[in-house]
């Protein structure tokens, strides 16, 4: 079975944040751009399947020249092709507009499985998954941690409050995946090797009828970045700790207004 | 002149990057304390290729670039030197001269095991009493018939009893000098060859090394490595690559030792201020930041000059001498910088300090590098 990883590039998660000059955008100088964490856990799953049951992965992103360094990763851990559609400048892009930029590009592919991180580390709108779902009209299921795969249909489970969901799904279908599915796979020095051969379609979104610039869903107006932690306050109680333990309660209630 | 990395090598950095953090990290404390040799994680590197990294594809190799094995060293290095010892001296020592000197039918026969790391490898060429001057070793080897058989002891055998494979250096005759010494690959299953007890060392301590007795240890005649006489020419050789290995390991245990004075100047507060905003400890910082990057500089220099035709025993030399001493240097302001801290074992520096001891010593100490740099110049003084 054929499967679809769909990934992005996201700053390491180490990467000192800034914000931009226009205020609402971070500025990219000096990031470091991973492969989003959770999209490992949808691409070690695939390579799982197709381990097992033969078919291909195929790794495809849409983002800006610099995403491919995410996609040569996802080569070398075992993925089979890419596709790159370059574009999306925008660092804190358009959920919808991606999803629809991805359904341009699959909906004419041939795949029994499509797997995408449940959300991308960073921005972490969990948004992309499910709107993709829905415009290539997929059943699908969120944020799974376990997953069986057979005849036509699949089984996968979720964490929700105090326990957990079990769907049985038909295929084709689109999974998000989570923390718990897997251990996902270092890239093996052969993988490295290997990827350097392996094939990056590039595509334009003008190629799949998008208009980058139209239909945008929402304008994100200004990013700002949480205070800095203040110093302590340290309440001197040896001589009078009752005094101490009011002074307390009354900075907790007055001044942090935690009570 | 870029310095910037390829594609590869920034791929082979990044994963090796993570493997040591999340892999190597946890246990490292504990294994320095028990001593205890770490079979899981040299397996997990065996499966990503790890242990056979220079070796050409077509004996199971990963057929990398130099510089790529050496940032594989460094941050092993940075996370556990042990690791980062046992893992070059397969490479480096076992695996590059077979590479380089061997037959085809050596190749097809050791390389496959080494470079799956389904069984490790290592050097035996210091005795007990030849250590700097390898010259004057009296490991006797003699023509059995059908075989060669070793008889004497070696010392400071890195993968000694986890290892498999040695190149292991003897003399048919210690009155001929370097022309009798000659270079076998030695079994260590064969019978005759005994494993001491492991050494009990200041660092690296779950990287194992051991004195060998060879009692009549016996060698097929396929395993000669090179012909009669080409031992000393084989190890010194061996010995250019390698030490590019231990610089490379000298500047892992350097960058950790500056992060941990980082991390230490920055949380520690002394006169109202945390202590990196007093100057004399962000001038030393500055300092070991800077000696790390020179030494980072000399030892990419250093693997140019092994990518040209010759000889680069100068500047394998210079590398080594200058990264195992920079370190050395680093390490020392890293504990200055934690105060009675550093003194505990509780941090993290107290371990690299005792790690980095080593680096100034094994594959030619200090002294040794400078005889090599200094009979370099003794050939240029010729002719100026």
């Amino acid at each position: 079975m054929n499967c679809i990883v769909c990934v992005t590039s996201v700053p390491d998660t180490a990467s000192v944040i800034k914000i931009g000059a226009d205020g609402n955008q971070i500025d990219e100088g000096g990031i470091k751009w991973i492969l989003s964490p959770h999209d490992e856990y949808a691409l070690e799953e695939a390579l799982k399947i197709t381990e097992a049951q033969g078919g291909e992965v195929t790794v495809v992103t849409y983002g800006p020249a610099r995403a491919e360094a995410v996609l040569r990763d996802c080569l070398a851990r075992g993925a089979h092709q890419a596709v790159h559609v370059i574009g999306g400048e925008e660092t804190l892009g358009d959920s919808f507009k991606i999803a629809q930029t991805l359904a341009a590009i699959l909906k004419d592919r041939e795949y029994g499985l499509i797997l995408v991180g449940v959300q991308s580390v960073g921005t972490d709108n969990s948004q992309v998954g499910q709107m993709l779902a829905e415009l290539l009209d997929l059943p699908h299921v969120a944020g799974i941690t376990s997953l069986e795969v057979g005849e036509g249909t699949l089984n996968a489970s979720r964490e929700v409050e105090g326990g957990k969901e079990i769907y049985e799904s038909p295929l084709p279908a689109l999974l998000t995946c989570q923390k718990g599915l897997n251990e996902p796979r270092y890239a093996a020095l052969k993988g490295i090797m290997a990827a350097k051969r392996k094939p990056v379609e590039k595509i334009e979104p003008s190629d799949i009828g998008i208009d980058e610039g139209a239909g945008a869903a929402y304008r994100l107006r200004s990013l700002s970045l949480p205070p800095e932690k203040g110093e302590g306050t340290l309440l001197q109680g040896e001589d009078d700790p009752a005094g101490a333990a009011g002074n307390l309660v009354k900075l907790l209630r007055e001044e942090a207004k935690a009570i | 002149m870029d310095f910037y990395l390829d594609e590869q090598q920034q791929m082979v950095q990044d994963m090796v990057r993570s493997f040591a953090e999340e892999r190597i990290r946890p246990g490292a404390t504990e294994r320095d304390r028990t001593g205890e040799f770490p079979e899981d994680i040299f397996r997990e590197m065996a499966e990503l290729g790890l242990l056979g990294m220079t070796v050409p594809e077509a004996y199971g190799g990963a057929e990398m670039d130099l510089l790529s094995y050496l940032l594989a060293v460094q941050e092993l290095a940075k996370i556990d030197a042990s690791v980062a010892v046992g893992m070059t001296v397969s490479n480096s020592v076992c695996c590059w001269p077979i590479v380089t000197f061997g037959t085809e039918e050596q190749k097809a026969e050791f390389l496959p095991q080494l470079a799956s790391g389904e069984v490790l490898g290592g050097f035996m060429l210091t005795e007990p009493h030849a250590g700097s001057d390898a010259g004057s070793l009296t490991t006797r080897y003699r023509d059995g018939g059908d075989y060669w058989v070793l008889d004497g002891s070696k010392a400071w055998v890195t993968n000694g009893v986890v290892g498999r494979y040695f190149i292991c250096l003897a003399t048919a005759d210690p009155a001929l000098g370097p022309k009798g010494i000659s270079a076998f690959i030695l079994d260590g299953e064969q019978e005759g060859v005994v494993f001491n007890k492991p050494e009990d060392k200041m660092g690296l301590r779950s990287s194992k090394t051991c004195m060998v007795a060879l009692e009549g240890a016996v060698v097929p005649k396929s395993a000669l490595l090179g012909g009669e006489g080409q031992g000393l020419k084989i190890a010194l050789a061996t010995l250019d690559h390698s030490r590019l290995g231990i610089a490379a390991q000298s500047v892992g245990i350097a960058e950790a030792a500056l992060e941990e004075a980082l991390r230490y100047a920055r949380d520690r507060k002394q006169f109202g201020k945390a202590i990196i905003e007093h100057q004399a400890i962000a001038f030393r910082l500055a300092d070991m930041d800077t000696e790390i990057e020179a030494a980072r500089s000399l030892l990419q220099r250093a693997v140019w000059a092994a990518g040209r035709p010759g000889r680069h025993s100068r500047e394998s030399a210079m590398a080594k001498l200058y990264a195992s001493e920079m370190c050395n240097r680093v390490v020392a302001h890293a504990i200055q910088i934690h105060g009675g801290y550093g003194f505990s074992s509780e941090y993290t520096i107290e371990r690299l300090f005792r790690d980095a001891r080593v680096v100034t010593i094994y594959e030619g100490t200090s002294e040794v590098q400078r005889m090599v740099i200094a009979r370099s110049l003794s050939e240029r003084a010729k002719v100026i």
